[in-house]
């Protein structure tokens, strides 16, 4: 078994959650309404507890410990999708990043409790029934509003045309592609964005939002490779601020 | 002669931090208990949700229960092996639950799907006529409902 394939993929999947636990963590105390401060609040605890559980197998491979990998890297060292790097914006925007986001992250995960890598097998499993919640939290807004008024629609669909071509980057292959799908790892993504496709066109389909014509979009790849739009680094920085101070600091 | 029924009365005492009517066992938390020949005592743990805080904190409580009853060889691990979901708890822990406030999870079988997070019966009146507010209430575990019959806000200790 090739590790460096198995840590990418591990990578990709921690790096994502907490780029995305720390936009999600920036709704805390500024949330349209309680309930949604609240939802952000808690998905953003979630998601950096998930991080934490794949930086934890990182380390059993041989990776420096979860604080030290979630704090001391600079952006081109991040596998994160650029989707979730982006700032939070209005809370249109957030939702259907959340949105967009969530539905393709139960996928990975229902598909991974499935791999034949054993420790990946089992955090998936655990994690699945947790993302649940932040599918159905996202699942029922997009219904609502995307329902209401002229200018929650129009709000949304604005937010949904912006944020596709980051969301279709979330699904650029690794260069272990092959390796992991033949090894029964990881089913691919390929396969995760064809189920993510049909999950998301449900839910749009009841709504008064148009999914446009993803063939003509063009994807933001390069965050599984180190590239990164301007609003990564900032994030790291203030993420680390107070690691950095005393990284020796017993807590 | 230290045995496993003995271990887990005694991991009895130790209480979720913020329910704490409800003891670390009932919870489901408590995957397993081992005893080596030398006497040598593991203690398996499982985290209800991977990002609550309370987890480390119920991790030293257990240890430091275990010294309290002089049981000096111990290990306690904390791993993803044998998952929490919500039907670990038991049916005492379901019950104190519901005498706390808070409406127990409903046991179900295999699929969790909507209707089961959707509909929860009311903890102070019994009635079924409720509505989810939202998925997300003061900690991870809870969700927060509200009761049509008796008009009143309440949450839920969330199935998983």
């Amino acid at each position: 078994m090739n590790e460096q394939a198995i840590k990418d993929l591990l990578y990709k999947l921690a790096d994502d959650q907490l780029i995305l636990g720390h936009r999600n963590s920036e709704w805390t105390g500024f949330g349209p309404i309680l309930e949604e401060d609240i939802a952000f609040s808690s998905m953003a605890q979630d998601k950096i507890g998930h991080s934490l559980a794949f930086y934890t197998l990182l380390q059993e491979l041989g990776e420096s410990d979860p604080d030290t990998v979630a704090f001391t890297r600079n952006a081109n060292q991040f596998h994160n999708s650029q989707l979730v790097e982006q700032p939070n914006g209005e809370y249109d925007f957030s939702l259907i990043r959340h949105f967009l986001y969530d539905n393709a992250e139960i996928i990975r995960f229902e598909m991974l409790s499935q791999s034949s890598y054993e420790p990946i097998a089992k955090v998936a499993t655990k994690l699945k029934g947790e993302v649940k919640y932040h599918v159905l939290h996202a699942n029922t807004w997009i219904k609502n509003l995307g329902t209401s008024t002229e200018e929650a629609i129009l709000r949304l669909q604005s937010s949904l045309n912006e944020a596709l071509p980051y969301a279709l980057g979330m699904f650029e292959t690794s260069k272990y592609e092959q390796e992991l799908i033949e090894a029964g790892i990881y089913a691919g993504e390929e396969a995760v964005k064809t189920e993510w496709l049909k999950r998301i066109q449900a839910v749009i389909e009841k709504t008064d939002l148009k999914l446009p014509d993803l063939e003509s979009i063009k994807p933001k790849y390069g965050g599984r490779y180190g590239e990164h739009t301007e609003h990564l680094q900032p994030l790291l920085d203030e993420m680390a601020e107070v690691f950095k101070i005393d990284p020796t600091a017993e807590w | 002669m230290l045995t496993k029924e003995h271990i887990l009365t005694l991991l009895e005492e130790v209480k979720d931090p913020e329910i704490p009517v409800l003891s670390l066992v009932d919870l489901g938390v408590i995957t397993g208990v081992e005893i080596s020949e030398e006497g040598h005592v593991t203690v398996n743990m499982t985290p209800t949700f991977a990002g609550c805080p309370a987890m480390d904190y119920m991790k030293k409580d257990v240890e430091r229960t275990l010294v309290k009853h002089g049981i000096p060889n111990y290990t306690v691990n904390m791993t993803f092996d044998n998952p929490w979901d919500s039907n670990k708890l038991s049916e005492k822990g379901r019950q104190h639950l519901k005498e706390f406030g808070l409406a127990p999870p409903p046991k179900y079988d295999l699929i969790l799907d909507l209707d089961i997070l959707e509909h929860v019966a009311c903890p102070y009146c019994d009635s079924e006529d409720t509505t989810l507010r939202t998925p997300f209430g003061p900690t991870l575990c809870r969700s927060m409902h509200y009761c049509n019959t008796c008009k009143q806000m309440f949450e839920q200790f969330k199935p998983l």
